[in-house]
């Protein structure tokens, strides 16, 4: 009975053993994106004549480490907008997405708004909620102009609890 | 022949394991017509066997890159032999998995099929049926166009609302940061290998207990069940018929029509188009899911603006404490529909709710309306001139038209506005206008104060 008892453990023991050899290493690459950290760099959207004041403009927004297979993912779109002249702050640069759901925002610059095709959501031209069913502003990426470049930094899939 | 079965059947034996498997007894009514309502299961099964056919034959072309995926999808589609039949098949094959298994879970919930002792055959089901959704959205977002790229978006941002975990569990459903190229080949493991995987293995076990539980026989008024049910069950079968062929013939009579029913489609109407590339700097676009989720697009848009939180969160987790607590809470009692008013009330109102919310969905009247193209009648035009025709104008190109209708032409969002006159004042209307509501925004930035009165002044001559 002691030696029945022993192989059972021995058996059930080396049983386990061998699924988590197996497991953990696939479990950690499936979750290896937990401890990547977002890209801190700040990546050139144009110049700073580029946006005439008062204006807001789509620019491309290439991710600057994308994966080599990214293909055209790889690019976002960014909403800046120039305040005019005497306003602050001179620069706000959005997310194409709403704060609804992440659907892309669109500009219709003769009514000065922004307008959601998903759920309907609607942002002044600074950001600030007009109606539909978002409860945020847009959000705002951090930029810094260096000489003559404005410069933004992301991409950061942005949801409300992402943004600080 | 018969000597190549005995050399087989010495090796095999599959006479004892096959044979109790295909005559096991099942209750004798289900050798009538009420024996076409038990085919719904074999029929998602035929669905998942279809799916996997076809799926397989996709993948030999298909390329689960972010960078050519939808031009792989193109090219099976358009120039592959017979990619655009497979393709078709692996659509309508999913329309008849999604349908059927809502039909299956209907159909065992009405007939009280899911109390004891055949609890764990539900919850397997329940398991199942969520496998299948998961299926319909990572298959929609493999197609890789504008919108599959916008669904997993708005798919990544509710997970984001859930507490605790929101961020992380994002993070990890599109592989970073952002939906990129990290994220298709995570959503085609899982779409290929995970959660099929997963449901073959549930299968086995549903199936299992299908066949070792017996199959539920149909209901009868004031025949509630009790702990005694097991006995009754055992005597009734003992009485039943063998499965083979007295069920058999129904469930593979159904498995061909799916079949039939799917190819059939896949030759004359085809697979689904493929829509703009995922371009997501292409920022004009109008994503909507396929057509299963369309119902729940819509709940996402009309949900109330301070419920949203706990709705997002709230709607999937009551979906799924009613499918994981339902054989808990209701065990015993009656099973026949007709004693179960409010199962049957339940029943029917989602189902006829979900119908409603779908063709909802496809009017979306709560998008404003794109303005190209946007015209106002001449009924409405002609003979203006002065501050209402400019006023007229304004009324298109600062968006009012976008969600407020005049003569049948505008959008729907906001209330008709042909007779606006007749029911607000000049002074109403420009407070309206500028101070904006609950669905409306504020126009005092906007709008000047001359293009404020010509707005008014047009909207003045609808009376």
């Amino acid at each position: 009975m002691e030696r029945r008892r022993f192989l059972s453990y021995l058996t059930v023991g080396l049983a386990g053993v061998v699924s988590s050899v197996l497991a953990l290493p696939a479990l950690g690459y499936l979750i290896a994106p937990l401890f990547a950290r977002a890209s801190e760099e700040f990546v050139d959207v144009g110049g700073v004549s580029d946006f005439p004041r008062g204006s807001v403009k789509a620019v491309k927004f290439k991710d600057p480490q994308p994966l080599p297979w990214s293909g055209r993912a790889a690019d976002t779109a960014i909403w800046v907008r120039r305040a005019p002249a005497g306003g602050a702050p001179e620069f706000q640069v959005f997310a194409e997405n709403c704060t609804h759901l992440g659907c892309p925002v669109d500009w219709r610059a003769d009514s000065r708004l922004f307008m959601c095709p998903c759920h309907g959501g609607v942002f002044h031209e600074d950001g600030r909620v007009a109606s539909g069913p978002p409860t945020q502003p847009l959000f705002e990426k951090q930029w810094r102009v260096e000489g003559e470049r404005l410069l933004v930094r992301g991409p950061l899939l942005p949801t409300p609890r992402l943004r600080q | 022949m018969r000597t190549v079965w005995r050399w087989l059947e010495l090796r095999l034996e599959l006479k004892d394991t096959l044979r109790p498997l295909l005559a096991h007894p099942i209750p004798r009514a289900l050798d009538g017509r009420v024996g076409w309502f038990y085919v719904l299961g074999i029929s998602v099964l035929t669905a998942f066997v279809i799916q996997v056919v076809s799926g397989v034959a996709l993948a030999i072309t298909y390329v689960p890159s972010s960078e050519s995926a939808y031009d792989s999808l193109k090219f099976i589609t358009d120039s592959a032999a017979l990619g655009r039949f497979i393709r078709g098949v692996h659509w309508f094959g999913a329309c008849a998995m999604v349908l059927l298994i809502v039909a299956h879970v209907t159909r065992v919930f009405l007939m009280g099929a899911y109390k004891f002792p055949r609890e764990i055959n539900w919850l397997s089901g329940s398991l199942l049926f969520l496998a299948t959704l998961l299926m319909a959205f990572t298959g929609q977002t493999l197609r890789w166009d504008q919108d599959a790229f916008w669904s997993l978006v708005v798919g990544a941002e509710q997970a984001a609302r859930t507490p605790l975990i929101g961020d992380p569990l994002t993070r990890l459903i599109v592989g970073g940061y952002a939906v990129s190229g990290a994220t298709v080949s995570r959503v085609f493991a899982t779409h290929v290998f995970v959660v099929p995987g997963a449901i073959a293995l549930l299968v086995l076990l549903h199936v299992y207990l299908v066949v070792k539980r017996g199959v539920s026989e149909p209901p009868r008024a004031d025949e509630p069940v009790d702990r005694a049910y097991m006995e009754r069950y055992e005597a009734l079968v003992k009485r039943g018929l063998p499965y083979f062929p007295y069920a058999a013939w129904r469930d593979a009579a159904a498995a061909a029509i799916v079949l039939g029913v799917v190819t059939v489609l896949a030759l004359v109407v085809g697979p689904p188009q493929l829509g703009a590339p995922p371009d997501p700097s292409i920022v004009v676009a109008d994503p909507r899911p396929d057509w299963f989720f369309i119902g729940y697009f819509t709940i996402l848009a009309l949900m109330p603006k301070g419920a949203e939180a706990v709705l997002i969160i709230g709607i999937p987790a009551i979906i799924m404490a009613f499918l994981f607590l339902l054989p808990f809470a209701r065990p015993f009692g009656q099973r026949h529909p007709l004693r179960r008013p409010l199962a049957l009330t339940a029943a029917v109102v989602f189902i006829g709710g979900y119908t409603a919310l779908t063709f909802a969905g496809y009017q979306a009247y709560w998008v404003p309306l794109r303005l190209e193209g946007a015209l106002l009648p001449a009924s409405v035009t002609g003979g203006l001139s002065g501050a209402p025709a400019v006023g007229a104008r304004l009324f298109i190109d600062r968006s009012c038209w976008s969600c407020h209708m005049i003569d049948g032409s505008g959008g729907r969002r906001g209330p008709d506005l042909t007779h606006v006159a007749a029911r607000l004042s000049e002074d109403r209307l420009i407070t309206r206008i500028a101070s904006g509501g609950p669905g409306m925004p504020d126009y005092a930035a906007i709008l000047s104060k001359d293009e404020l009165a010509n707005l008014v002044a047009f909207l003045g001559t609808r009376r």
